[in-house]
């Protein structure tokens, strides 16, 4: 894991997602503007769309919100040509545990996703956009709604748009708290008033999607970039990062470091890098013991992993995902059977019941695991949570199948003795070891 | 009814299909009724023209659509992995729950406070987190939280 050539040093890097932040009244139109914003969305307007989605292409950037999916080949997905309306939706639902980065964005910095959304539906033909926000947002959806009647007021949503024949209406939708409506069909549902069950795939929202028409779905830190790609060219944002994960990115840190937070980056920094350097390293001088680099639907690296690259192609080679680049932090004190309990306890929580593996399978899980943590385990129970993995990883009809199992699977593979101890002894390995 | 200022569809009041505005609309029955009664779901269902059975549906499927009466103070404590790594989750829960003398999704007997647990709160750099209402709390300690049921009129 140590050849790391083709990773760049970052030693100039400059945010970009998050420079406002520190801005007094940054969530305001007037702050944006002083700084420069809406000059992208001035910009594409006189491009034809064609060459936007070419510029998104060309910088390589990949969805943010969990699944890597290369942004501008789905913009190209959508159909060509003015016969068929078409929708863009943004996810703000952001609920997956460790990740924190859509939060303060959409709080303290809605303007530049705005200008990504506008930027988007121009280079893609949509006259309509849903953001579709996490219900427990209450300040993230008061800050949107402001932020949409300031750009409307402005003139940079509604009819003609800075003059140009191009139009765009936007609309807040607050969700209701269900972790599976940020699922990209779920969440179609959900902005339909029904309940947030996945739709099965394909179609693809791309061509059937909102109300039944061409939808593109994306997450707003993916729209955050755009701006930013079109102020400063695709060779900017792909210069940043690796052979496959270009642009700045931002990384959730929380646990047991010295200074928890949102940290902006390039891709391809070295995870170690960012725990012991930006993040203050591990509290109380302690030593790492695991570290989830992606949200909790990924699967845990233990310490002696962490110096990889924090790239889609470096974390899964080493056998985990960048998921949404939350990087949750455990040291030497933590009960990695404890870890894995409340992850399970909250995938069977957020299971959506549509589908048989994920459902049971799910509840399952996390009996077992809440037994072997209690003292109460069985001399079987790590194959059968094992068995349990296999039958439902990829026999689900979402990704939450997959997603459940990661910690889990990931857990017994790095910590089985510790799985063993439970079982064996009905006592914590950690706590033997460290009396607090 | 003012949606814009409710805001669940801002600015506009355009949305294209009647069962798109069923999240929006259980949200203002609840605020205005407290819970949803079936008294509010029949509301809905006649305002939006639903069947009660789509708005039931819709209804029983999102945790914050209340099917039961809740306190005047809904207190809400993350026990997500990361609120429990820096010692909130069940610490806090039980806190609380002492101090006000009833367990996790209980309702005091005045009607004043319910305690709840809930999944991540997206707060997990700030943690540990619990919310009441609408209001978000962060760094939670022992001491921030008894200032806090304070500040709410609990005496104890
Ligand atoms: C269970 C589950 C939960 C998800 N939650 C979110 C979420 O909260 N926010 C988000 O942007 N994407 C989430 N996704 C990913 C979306 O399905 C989709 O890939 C994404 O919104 C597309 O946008 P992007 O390409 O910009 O990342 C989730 C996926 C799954 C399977
Ligand atoms: S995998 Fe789980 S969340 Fe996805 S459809 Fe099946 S039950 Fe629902
Ligand atoms: S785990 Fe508590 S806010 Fe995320």
């Amino acid at each position: 894991m140590n050849s790391r050539s083709d990773v760049p040093t970052n030693e100039n890097f400059e945010p970009v997602l998050t420079q406002n932040l520190k801005l007094p009244g940054s969530e305001k139109i007037a702050t944006y503007l002083s700084v420069g914003g809406y000059q992208a969305v001035r910009k594409a307007l006189s491009l034809p769309p064609d060459e936007i989605i070419d510029m998104v292409k060309r910088s390589g950037l990949r969805g943010r919100g969990g699944a890597g999916f290369p942004t501008g080949t789905k913009w190209g997905f959508m159909p060509n040509g003015k016969d068929v309306p078409k929708i863009v939706a943004v996810n703000t639902d952001e609920g997956e545990p460790g990740t924190f980065k859509d939060r303060e964005i959409v709080e303290q910095d809605p303007h530049q996703v705005l200008e990504g959304v506008i930027i988007a539906a121009y280079a893609v033909g949509a006259n309509r956009a849903y953001v579709y926000i996490r219900g427990e947002f209450f300040l993230g959806v008061k800050r949107w709604i402001k932020a949409i009647s300031d750009a409307y007021e402005f003139g940079f949503l509604g009819e003609n748009i800075l003059g140009s024949d191009f139009s765009l209406d936007l609309s807040v939708h607050r969700g209701a708290g269900a972790y599976i409506c940020g699922e990209e069909t779920a969440m179609l549902e959900s902005l339909e008033g029904k309940r947030g069950s996945p739709r099965l795939k394909p179609p693809y929202p791309a061509s059937i999607g909102l109300f039944g028409l061409p939808t593109l779905v994306q997450n707003i830190e993916t729209l955050a970039c755009v701006p930013h790609i079109i102020n400063r060219g695709s060779e900017w944002f792909s210069s940043i990062g690796t052979a496959q994960s270009k642009g700045p990115k931002i990384f959730s840190v929380s646990g047991h470091v010295n200074r928890p937070g949102n940290y902006e980056l390039p891709l391809g920094i070295s995870l170690k890098e960012i725990i012991y350097r930006h993040a203050g390293g591990i509290r109380n001088g302690n030593r790492l013991k695991a570290v989830i680099p992606g949200g909790a639907s990924t699967p845990i690296l233990p310490a002696e992993l962490v110096d990889v690259p924090m790239a889609f192609e470096t974390l899964e080679a080493a056998g985990s995902a960048l998921g949404t680049g939350a990087i949750i932090v455990m040291d030497e004190t933590t009960c990695i059977v404890e870890a894995v309990r409340r992850l399970s306890k909250f995938f069977a929580h957020e299971s959506c019941g549509h589908c048989t593996p994920c459902r049971i399978g799910s509840h399952r899980i996390y009996e077992i695991m809440d037994r072997i943590e209690k003292g109460q385990g069985h001399s079987g129970d790590i194959d059968l949570l094992l068995n349990l993995v296999e039958g439902i990883d990829g026999n689900t009809f979402c990704p939450m199948g997959s997603a459940l199992v990661n910690p889990v699977r990931s857990a017994i593979q790095h910590f089985r003795e510790e799985f063993e101890y439970h079982i064996t002894n009905k006592n914590c390995l950690v706590k033997t070891q460290i009396p607090k | 009814m003012n949606e814009d200022e409710r805001g669940s569809y801002a600015p506009l009041n355009s949305n294209p299909k009647q069962r798109a505005r069923l999240l929006a609309a259980l949200y203002l029955a609840q605020e205005q009724y407290g819970w949803l009664s079936s008294e509010a779901i029949q509301y809905v269902a006649d305002k939006l023209s639903l069947k009660i059975g789509q708005v039931q549906s819709t209804a029983s499927f999102y945790s914050m659509f209340r099917l039961k009466p809740q306190g005047e103070y809904r207190i809400q404590v993350c026990e997500g992995l990361s609120c429990y790594l820096v010692g909130g989750a069940e610490p806090i829960l039980d806190h609380i729950s002492r101090k006000l003398g009833i367990q996790s999704g209980e309702t005091t007997p005045d009607g004043k406070f319910s305690l709840e647990v809930v999944q991540c709160l997206a707060s997990c750099g700030t943690a540990p987190a619990l919310r009441i209402n609408d209001e978000l709390y962060e760094r939670m300690t022992f001491a921030s939280i008894d200032k806090l049921l304070e500040s709410l009129g609990c005496k104890i």
